[in-house]
């Protein structure tokens, strides 16, 4: 070929190259980025090191205790000192990743001088009516009176006396050491009032790994905003029995005080059924000596399942249900006996199952079907059945009885049949247990949405997620600083934050889109477009190499 | 899992002062009742009622919240008895007034079996009223209906704006009311609906006997749904307490109705027993029934000499007039305890007398006889061809010798068929019929359906033609449902009209009456009411490909990349003219035979 005909195609392979690196470019700089801001999913941002730092929080929760001293209570000299604060901080060991420790924040003083005259009266319950009337304590506090060593205000033997509301009384000590010896019997008193271990380890017991009593800390409900109380009367066979029960009484009588006390603690409602033709799962076994008819404790959990399709979930509102069953048996069945492990009948006949309800057996007098012609009209002794659902009701709320200090006198319960302390307790429980799973949720909504990028995040669920962990973090203040109410409703909103936007349901929108159906897509475009270039770049690659190793030769 | 409960509690001792004022628990009465009909075909139609009166003010008790003194928190309490929890949560939590819901399979032919006591639309129909204190009304209704489904294991969580209208004249309440406001009425139907058992189980949880004892017993799933008409249905409304109407009391009723094919199931005979069939037989009364009754329909239809037989025989019978005509039941009153005890059981059993005469030719006879044909009854169809335009035709037949009555048309039709509204044509003895009432709501895509409400006057022994014509809209490939060359449902038109009676009837107590005549009110004695739905329909529309998506996307990427590559191939590449090579493969052939040959190649 002539000169300037291999001139021109040269000048042509050069200008082929800038076009194939133009043709690059331009797929690089401009294709690519486009095709990534369009087909991205919108994810706003999360507070994700926020989210890791709360499994790392460390719970702190405080119960101001104030110690209040009589006037011979303490030696004279160790009085001049007052008053002034100790602080008892204790570690609680569970395994749970967060840390909890409890702190008794101990304000000793004086006492007034209305305290002085009102524990100088007769009796306890008298000087505790006296103090109680000008004062209005916060939630979760602690007054503990300390009196004189040998006041007659308790009874000799006893060293120390709980009362209905959040006030103590402790017996001093006339020693060097009294505000020792004085402040561990405070101490002693105070953690039974307030926080123990197995308090905690209940309500953080979903949290916990399991151990052999995880089954018995599983017993009360999970927290929630609010309960459905529902109390169903079975009766398999109206045709013998036609039973009768004073229900709405009961609830006004019984009921509803107990669930005015506990209000702080959430919503409740109260419904009332009767099921006929409702039977139990089990047949019950034959006992020819007492001519009786018992349920085995080892069949009582199929016990529940049929009926349990009668009984109708709630159709109105989304909170738990805690099932009361009075279970009148059948005439061919009864009386009927629930018999415990060792196949003695239990006393109140009745058996409840955690986080559901309770069962009680109601067996007709024997008396009764003398008397008249069937069906039988059966009156049910309120009084009896309620006695064993409140206390069932207590078990399923987690309101258990505390451990005692030795020689305490435990005044019962005010009328309403719950103290204010144990209120406080339960809060104080629930609190903890709303920010274990507030944190749990949030930590693993992290985890998912981290994992799987496909998921759109709206700004409405980051929103919930900042206010969830923003609530967390508050209710943890606050239980530090003592705040018990505060801190309890922080706590259900960070647990109704971070739920909401766990159950979001513009999270799963986009969820089922499979990477081989993109790339079924995306092929016939990209694959006949793509080739071509990285071709004549591979191309121009190989021959810049070829022509930079060309001069080195010559050399 | 349970534990056993040791008694450790004294709390109720001090639990405050046991006493106080005993309430009077509010009474609730329950009333069963089953109709056997035979059919003017031969069919055997059965009708349950159960009626659940509650005399409660549900709406007032729900308003008594009680306020504690201690911090302003509301508790919330209700006691329920025989009427069952699930509902009466609903129309305190919702506010209902009244509510009709319904389950049907198949379709009732008036035509050929006569009006029905109270039919319902094939597939799920829901009409609520509600009170007049809710403020939003699509809310309240959308959340019901998800609840409803939830109870009855139906999909009428599909109800929404596309299927739900606001009718303004021809559903009115059939309980107590102060005013009708319309905008608090809300109607929905799904033709789509299949029903199966696991609607009928729920439904049976809401008996107060569930299915153990009394009529309930006989609600044997598969029996029931081995018919050609099923259909159940929960009405809920406020009804009086007495006869002055001192105060309102709640009422539940819950209907079941079954036509069962006779003459497949009896090999030819129109003879029929419970036990053929249920597969059951009553065996005893629901205890807690007030009253609870069979009747059986003994009047005799045809003029010949075929009479039927009762056995056991009735120890009463019963003469009224239902739905226009004089009727004769015999009444088995199972709290009577002579109709049970004599034989542990009652199985009823209905036998047809013939006159002397081969079984074939009395069949044909009774083939050949014409059945009364019913007043009113109405038919509907689509017309037309192509996937383009269409009409639909409603006909509308008064078979009233000498008398014209008007008729209350509704018709919802989906978005998508687009209705013309200046195509309708209401046609009677080949005159213009004009309607003396049209209420017409356009539809807007994919918001709400038309709705079209027509108060036509029926001239005497005619067939009146109503006809309009739509044109078919194309979908969006995601509205389409699974299976799209089935068709789309489009719902039944609703007739309801005063029928005009054969027979005086004589007013009657209504708490007394049998139930079946107790469900519509009586307005007065020379006609009667009655509600007939149309047949379903199913209309086909275009459906597109589905692949079709990827087709374009396939296609126009090829396009793109062709293009493309030409392009690319013009700009990056060198051209140098080359020469010729001749030959190819001619020449590659022809130089492997010279080289065997050993000469030298070309």
């Amino acid at each position: 070929m002539a000169a300037p005909g291999a001139a021109a195609t040269d000048l042509e392979v050069v200008r082929g190259k800038r076009a194939a690196l133009f043709f690059a470019a331009v797929a690089i700089l401009l294709g690519l980025p486009l095709w990534w801001k369009t087909t991205e999913t919108y994810r706003a941002p999360l507070p994700y090191s926020q989210i890791s730092g709360l499994n790392a929080l460390q719970l702190r929760l405080t119960v101001p205790v104030t110690v209040v001293f009589t006037q011979e209570s303490v030696p004279l000299d160790d009085q001049e000192k007052l008053p002034f604060t100790v602080v008892h901080e204790r570690e609680i060991p569970l395994k749970y990743k967060m840390k909890i420790k409890c702190r008794f924040q101990k304000a000793y003083r004086r006492a007034l001088k209305h305290e002085e005259e009102a524990l100088s009266l007769g009796s306890v319950q008298e000087a505790e009516t006296t103090l109680a009337e000008p004062r209005e304590e916060a939630e979760g506090s602690l007054t503990v009176y300390v009196i004189s060593e040998n006041s007659s205000l308790l009874p000799q033997d006893m060293m120390s006396y709980i009362g209905p509301e959040r006030t103590a009384v402790v017996r001093g000590f006339t020693h060097r050491e009294a505000f020792n010896i004085v402040g561990r019997r405070v101490i002693q008193v105070a953690q039974a009032m307030s926080l123990t271990e197995d308090v905690l380890a209940a309500a953080l017991a979903d949290h916990l790994p399991e151990d052999k009593w995880s089954s018995d800390k599983r017993r009360p409900l999970k927290s929630s905003l609010g309960y459905e109380i529902t109390f169903s009367l079975l009766n398999p066979d109206p045709k013998s029995h036609d039973v009768h029960w004073d229900i709405e009484g009961a609830v006004r009588r019984y009921v509803q005080p107990f669930l005015s006390a506990l209000s702080a603690a959430g919503n409740f409602s109260v419904d009332s059924q009767i099921l006929y033709y409702a039977v139990l799962g089990v047949n019950p076994r034959f006992d020819p000596a007492s001519s009786s008819y018992y349920l085995a404790a080892h069949s009582l959990p199929h016990v529940i399942n049929p009926v349990e399709s009668r009984l109708g979930s709630s159709a109105a509102s989304l909170y738990p249900v805690l099932n009361f069953l009075l279970y009148v048996p059948e005439l061919a069945h009864s009386p009927l006996y629930i018999q415990d492990k060792d196949g003695a009948p239990v006393a109140t006949n009745a058996f409840h199952s955690p986080r559901w309800g309770g069962i009680m057996v109601y067996n007709v007098d024997p008396k009764a079907y003398n008397a008249s012609e069937l069906p039988v009209r059966v009156e049910v002794d309120m009084v009896r059945v309620m006695e064993v659902f409140l206390a069932q009701l207590r078990l399923l709320f987690g309101i258990a009885q505390p451990q005692m200090p030795l020689k305490c006198l435990f005044s019962g319960p005010k009328s309403e049949g719950l103290t204010t302390w144990e209120l406080d307790r339960l809060l104080w429980a629930r609190s903890v247990e709303n920010v274990a799973t507030a944190t749990t949720t949030l930590t693993s909504l992290a985890q998912l949405l981290g994992k799987i990028s496909n998921i759109v995040i709206k700004d409405d669920v980051a929103s919930e997620v900042y206010r969830a962990v923003a609530a967390v973090q508050k209710a943890a203040e606050e239980l530090a600083s003592g705040r018990l109410a505060s801190a309890f409703i922080a706590s259900q909103e960070a647990v109704t934050s971070s739920e909401r936007a766990f159950f979001d349901p513009s999270l799963l929108h986009l969820l089922y889109f499979p990477d081989d159906q993109k790339f079924a897509i995306y092929i016939p475009l990209f694959l006949p477009m793509a080739v071509p270039i990285l071709l004549s770049l591979v191309r121009i690659f190989l021959e810049t190499r070829k022509s930079w190793k060309k001069p080195e030769k010559i050399d | 899992m349970a534990a056993a409960l040791p008694l450790a509690v004294l709390l109720l001792l001090l639990l405050g002062p046991v006493g106080g004022g005993h309430a009077e628990p509010p009474r609730d009465t329950l009333r069963e009742e089953l109709v056997i009909t035979p059919l003017p075909s031969g069919d055997v139609a059965a009708t349950f009622q159960f009626r659940t009166r509650w005399d409660s003010d549900l709406q007032r008790e729900e308003g008594e919240r009680i306020t504690l003194e201690k911090d302003n928190c509301h508790l919330l309490v209700s006691h329920y008895r025989l009427f069952p929890k699930a509902l009466g949560q609903l129309i305190s939590k919702y506010s209902l007034r009244e509510l009709h819901l319904s389950f049907t399979q198949g379709f009732w032919r008036t035509r050929y079996w006569g009006p029905p006591f109270l039919q319902a639309p094939s597939g799920a129909e829901l009409w609520v009223w509600f009170q007049d204190t809710v403020t939003d009304v699509d809310k309240s209704w959308k959340e019901l209906s998800n609840v409803l489904s939830g109870i009855f294991c139906a999909s009428l969580n599909f109800i929404d704006s596309t299927n739900t209208v606001t009718p303004t004249a021809s559903f009115k309440p059939l309980g107590l009311a102060n005013g009708t406001d319309h905008s608090f009425l809300r109607y929905a139907v799904l033709p789509r609906e299949v029903v199966c058992t696991e609607n009928l189980t729920p439904w049976k949880k809401l008996l107060p006997c569930s299915s153990k004892a009394g009529l309930s017993v006989l609600l044997k799933a598969d029996r029931l749904f081995h018919t050609s008409y099923h259909s159940q249905a929960v009405h809920i409304r406020p009804v009086c307490r007495n006869t002055r109407c001192t105060s309102i009391s709640w009422e539940l009723r819950q209907t079941l109705s079954v036509v069962y094919d006779a003459f497949v199931t009896g090999q030819g005979k129109k003879d029929w027993s419970l036990f053929r069939m249920f597969s059951r037989t009553l065996t005893e009364p629901c205890p807690l029934a007030s009253e609870s009754r069979v009747y059986v329909d003994i009047t005799s239809y045809h003029q010949d000499n075929e009479t039927l037989e009762v056995s056991p025989p009735p120890t009463t019978t019963y003469q009224d007039v239902t739905l226009g005509t004089l009727k004769t039941y015999a009444v088995y009153d199972l709290l009577d305890t002579a109709v049970i005890n004599n034989s542990r059981n009652l199985n009823l059993q209905l036998k047809w007398k013939s006159p002397p005469a081969t079984g074939a030719l009395n069949r044909g006879l009774v083939f050949a006889e014409a059945p009364p044909v019913p007043f009113l009854y109405a038919q509907r169809y689509v017309s037309g061809y192509g996937l383009h335009n269409g009409e639909l035709n409603t006909l509308l037949y008064n078979t009233h010798p000498y008398r014209a009555f008007p008729v209350l048309v509704l018709d919802t039709v989906p978005w998508y068929l687009r209705l013309y509204v200046h195509t309708l044509t209401i046609t009677a003895k080949g005159k213009e019929n004009k309607p003396s009432y049209v209420h017409y709501q356009p539809a807007q895509d994919r918001l709400q359906p038309h709705l079209l409400e027509m108060l036509i006057q029926l001239p005497p022994n005619s067939a009146t033609k109503v006809s309009i014509q739509f044109e078919r809209a194309l979908l969006k490939w995601t509205e389409y449902t699974p299976d799209p060359n089935h068709g789309f449902y489009v719902s039944p038109s609703v007739l309801s009209a005063l029928v005009p009676s054969v027979v005086a009837a004589k007013p009657v107590d209504w708490e007394e009456s049998p139930l079946f005549k107790s469900l519509y009110p009586v307005s007065d004695s020379s006609s009667y009411f009655v509600r007939l739905y149309t047949e379903p329909l199913l209309v086909n529309l275009p459906t597109p490909d589905f692949s079709m998506p990827y087709n374009v996307i396939c296609l126009t990427c090829t396009v793109v990349a062709v293009c493309y590559g030409s392009f690319y191939n013009l700009l990056t590449r060198t051209f140098h003219i080359e020469e010729p090579s001749t030959g190819g493969l001619a020449k590659w052939l022809a130089n492997l035979i010279r080289r065997a040959r050993g000469v030298p190649p070309l």
